[in-house]
């Protein structure tokens, strides 16, 4: 049995250090740590509940669209108020852009780089990956970086800039489009589809949402222009690795529902487990400091009345990450989380065959990616311009409100009680705290924690890439995690 | 120190296409990442290319480079025993000196050591220590509130000059702490920062009295805000999303903080107020702490109190009263409408059909 530490961590946001415990060349034990605290909900006390649309998002510069709509959501809810259809089809275009440009980003420069190191050289894919997939030095992130600033070009366009948009609030959108932005924003949106369609998937975004089981996506990989593409050399590889193999946690799933529309979601509320689907119970949710740096504070609570008092001291802590609970289990979030709870036919079957491990995750990702730029589309054209974007309401002095939505990590949830007009409680529970989870007061490895067991490590790694592959397929945002 | 361009040049190392690159390693501490993911906006050229361009060998970066765990501080102690010269260091995110002065807020990853002091070692190997956004220049938003983590920039904190290191502090260049301030960063005030630093032009003249290079800070943000009009005649928006003047009413405060944000725009052809979003001073030293909510616009006998810092307030008040009574139909209509109601004459002297 030997120990270690992996840390820093790079292309992760924000801090990541964790400890293994390895015997006979594989994980035997993980434990995960966010080493950075700031202390987000404990600055907000005592505010003005409006300013928590200038606070929340600046907890994270890689999803702060998604912080400012919770905080929107929360504070909707506080006043009672619901946006205009104008002005929810903007929001979901803002958060929608981020969220692809989220997964994009992952895939190109976060995650793929790792299989274009040296400890590779020796696989017969090894050549191309490189030369494509490089850290720096790679093909594809000198294309990805202009295509992903132009797509982002939505934001400059419709809030004013990103990250740490402004434009999103309670009562709908701060800018009323016309006509001809909202014909930008399809030209806009037609470019990026180009791009994935030539290069990301080689193939219509159509016909890749289309696809239906495990054995569709092989056949579909082996039609030249997706076996060209940037995905299809990623299925290549992972049959070749076996990534479906690796990094499997507690196949239990989490959406709050992504995309609210009529009276629903885009991507439907829920929780999966053993295969099926079931209601979301949001009183069951609750954070547990067992293992973590803050002040005991009896037992596990719901974040509606959460408490956050950092102590570097507390005994048997290792992260300034809370324990989130679902009905007392650990559930996983994310893209694959949304795509299977939503009934997506192809994360169905693959999930069926082999749970979440981190082909999976990708997968659920990239198909992702395709739906919702369709999405962004359809709700573009949607919009009526000089119809309202935004209506105006008083803040009450005393209320509650909770924003529950999808960032592009997975479930992000504000709570936030106003009393006396000033911000009383507010508490944040971030897709990476259910995902990067440190145990709970039971001893219950955290989803990632217990995603890393059975890892292989390979003879003199210091570092094992299994280790970095599990990590990433998660897409870890640790800076929202602690906050 | 006096930075004369000579000497500068020199420490610089040699201009782009000479045999010397300079190396440049990025830490983040008590931030959020957004200054990163804001710099890969860059676009013409991305910030990849700008690398390439201004000779510069990134050593690590966090977001970018291949290299993890084991391998990062293996540069870092390359950096650390002077095998590996350091010629620029940037720094995101603020320093956090919490709980009690301890640092233990922020361990780095895989070496437990508080970050505060890795920051500190570094700094003092470097060529030129430039703090990236407003946390690592002046505190920021992870000093808002009663800062119980203690949070400060590389040289300051707030607007009081001291921070990790006091106002002597200098990088081996000679060069005082470059604050790039913004709540992000624009992608163009790294990049640019970086091409002058390369090319050796950069001197302590190119920074204004709060550390800023002058190229973005000598300006508003008021200066190309497409609501001027608006402002010139006090025609205020009354809600957000009303096309009027954001200063009068809703907090603005672009006529006093210094960004170009509305001449340079962001991502394509956006700014704060273009998005219908008051200028909440993200690039001012303490804007983490106002006194006001940031949609409200404090006022004393209904008048705004934060008017233009070089302007007598008796003259404010009289033009503002004369331009307002001055306002013609079709911008007071305007201004508390969402989209244009009322467009301005085909021809001079004929009314809109």
């Amino acid at each position: 049995m030997s120990r270690r530490i992996v840390g820093p961590f790079n292309r992760v946001e924000g801090d990541l250090e964790i400890k293994l415990e390895i015997e006979d060349e594989t994980v035997k034990s993980a434990w995960v740590n966010s080493p950075l605290y700031r202390g987000f909900e404990r600055i907000l006390n005592g505010k003005d509940p409006r300013d928590a649309l200038v606070y929340t998002p600046r907890i994270c510069g890689i999803c702060s669209v998604s912080q400012s709509m919770a905080a929107a959501e929360a504070l909707a809810e506080a006043q009672g108020l619901a946006a205009p259809a104008n002005g929810r089809l903007m929001q979901n275009i803002i958060l929608a852009t981020e969220n692809v440009a989220d997964h994009f980003t992952h895939f190109y420069l976060f995650f793929m780089p790792d299989f274009a190191r040296p400890v590779y050289a020796g696989e017969p894919w090894f050549g191309d990956i490189a030369a494509r997939f490089k850290a720096v030095e790679g093909t594809a992130a000198r294309e990805i970086l202009p295509a992903r600033a132009a797509f982002l070009h939505i934001m400059g366009r419709l809030a004013g800039h990103w990250p740490h948009t402004l434009g999103l609030q309670p009562g709908g959108t701060t800018h009323a489009i016309d006509r001809a932005e909202q014909a930008r924003v399809l030209a806009i949106v037609a470019a990026f589809r180009r791009f994935l369609e030539t290069r990301t998937f080689g193939d219509a975004l159509e016909r890749v949402i289309a696809l239906k089981s495990a054995d569709e996506l092989r056949d579909w990989a082996l039609r030249p222009g997706p076996a060209a593409s940037d995905f299809g050399q990623f299925l290549r590889l992972a049959e070749a690795l076996s990534l479906d193999k690796l990094g499997r946690a507690t196949d239990r799933f989490l959406s709050y529902g992504a995309y609210r529309q009529d009276g629903g979601h885009l991507f439907k509320r829920g929780v999966h487990a053993g295969g099926k689907n079931a209601a979301l119970n949001v009183a069951d949710i609750s954070e547990d400091v067992g293992a973590s740096w803050y002040a005991r504070s009896g037992g596990p609570r719901h974040p509606s009345c959460g408490i956050t008092v950092p102590n570097a001291d507390a005994s048997d802590a290792y992260s300034w990450c809370k324990a989130p609970r679902l009905a007392g289990h650990v559930v996983e979030v994310g893209a694959l989380a949304r795509q299977l709870i939503d009934g997506h036919p192809l994360l169905r079957d693959l999930v069926k065959a082999s749970g979440g491990n981190v082909a999976n995750r990708v997968i659920g990702r990239l198909i992702e990616i395709a739906r919702v730029v369709l999405a962004i589309e359809d709700w573009t054209r949607l919009i009526v311009p000089r119809e309202a974007f935004y209506i105006d309401a008083e803040m009450p002095a005393e209320a509650e409100g909770a924003g529950l939505i999808e960032a592009a990590r997975g479930s992000l949830g504000h709570w936030l009680t106003i009393r006396k007009g000033r911000i009383q409680n507010y508490q944040i529970v971030a897709p990476t705290t259910w995902n990067f989870s440190p145990r709970d007061s039971a001893g219950v490895p955290g989803a990632c924690e217990q995603a890393l067991a059975g890892a292989p490590v390979r003879a003199g790694e210091k570092d094992p890439v299994a280790v970095q592959h599990i990590v990433r397929s998660f897409d870890p945002c640790m800076v929202c995690t602690v906050h | 120190m006096k930075a004369s361009g000579k000497i500068n040049r020199k420490a610089n190392g040699t201009a782009p296409g000479g045999s010397h690159k300079r190396t440049l390693v990025w830490l983040q501490s008590g931030g959020c990442g957004g200054c990163t993911l804001s710099l890969i906006c860059a676009e013409q050229p991305d910030f990849l290319t700008v690398l390439d361009l201004a000779g510069i060998q990134l050593l690590w970066h966090p977001a970018l480079s291949e290299a993890s765990g084991s391998e990062v501080r293996a540069i870092l102690d390359s950096v650390r025993s002077g095998e590996t010269p350091l010629d620029i260091l940037c720094i995101e995110g603020s320093v956090v000196h919490g709980p009690n002065g301890s640092g233990r807020f922020h361990l780095q990853s895989g070496s437990g050591e508080p970050m505060k002091d890795v920051i500190a070692e570094l700094c003092r190997l470097a060529g030129t220590v430039i703090a990236v956004g407003t946390c690592a220049a002046f505190g920021g938003v992870t000093a808002a509130g009663e800062n119980h983590v203690e949070a400060t920039g590389i040289a300051y904190s707030g607007s009081v000059a001291g921070g990790l290191f006091d106002p002597s502090f200098r990088g081996r260049s000679g060069l005082r702490v470059i604050n790039i301030s913004g709540c992000p960063v624009h992608p163009d005030w790294v990049i640019e920062t970086l091409l002058q630093l390369s090319l050796g032009v950069f001197t302590e003249a190119d920074l204004d009295s709060l550390g800023r290079p002058k190229f973005y800070a000598e300006h508003l943000v008021h200066h190309g805000c497409p609501r001027n009009e608006y402002y010139e005649y006090k025609a205020s928006a009354e809600h957000l999303s009303n096309l009027g003047c954001l200063m009068e009413n809703l907090g603005c405060m672009a006529t006093q903080v210094h960004a170009d944000c509305n001449i340079r725009l962001w991502n394509g052809d956006g700014s704060c107020t273009r998005g219908g979003y008051p200028c909440i001073s993200c690039t001012e030293p303490g804007f983490e702490n106002q006194t006001h909510p940031y949609l409200e616009t404090p006022k004393l006998a209904g008048i705004p109190i934060g008017l233009p810092t070089d302007m007598p307030k008796a003259w404010f008040v009289a033009l503002a009263a004369l331009s307002k009574a001055a306002t013609p139909h079709r911008v007071k209509a305007n201004a508390i409408a969402d989209y244009i109601i009322t467009a301005p004459s085909a021809a001079k002297g004929k009314a809109p059909k």
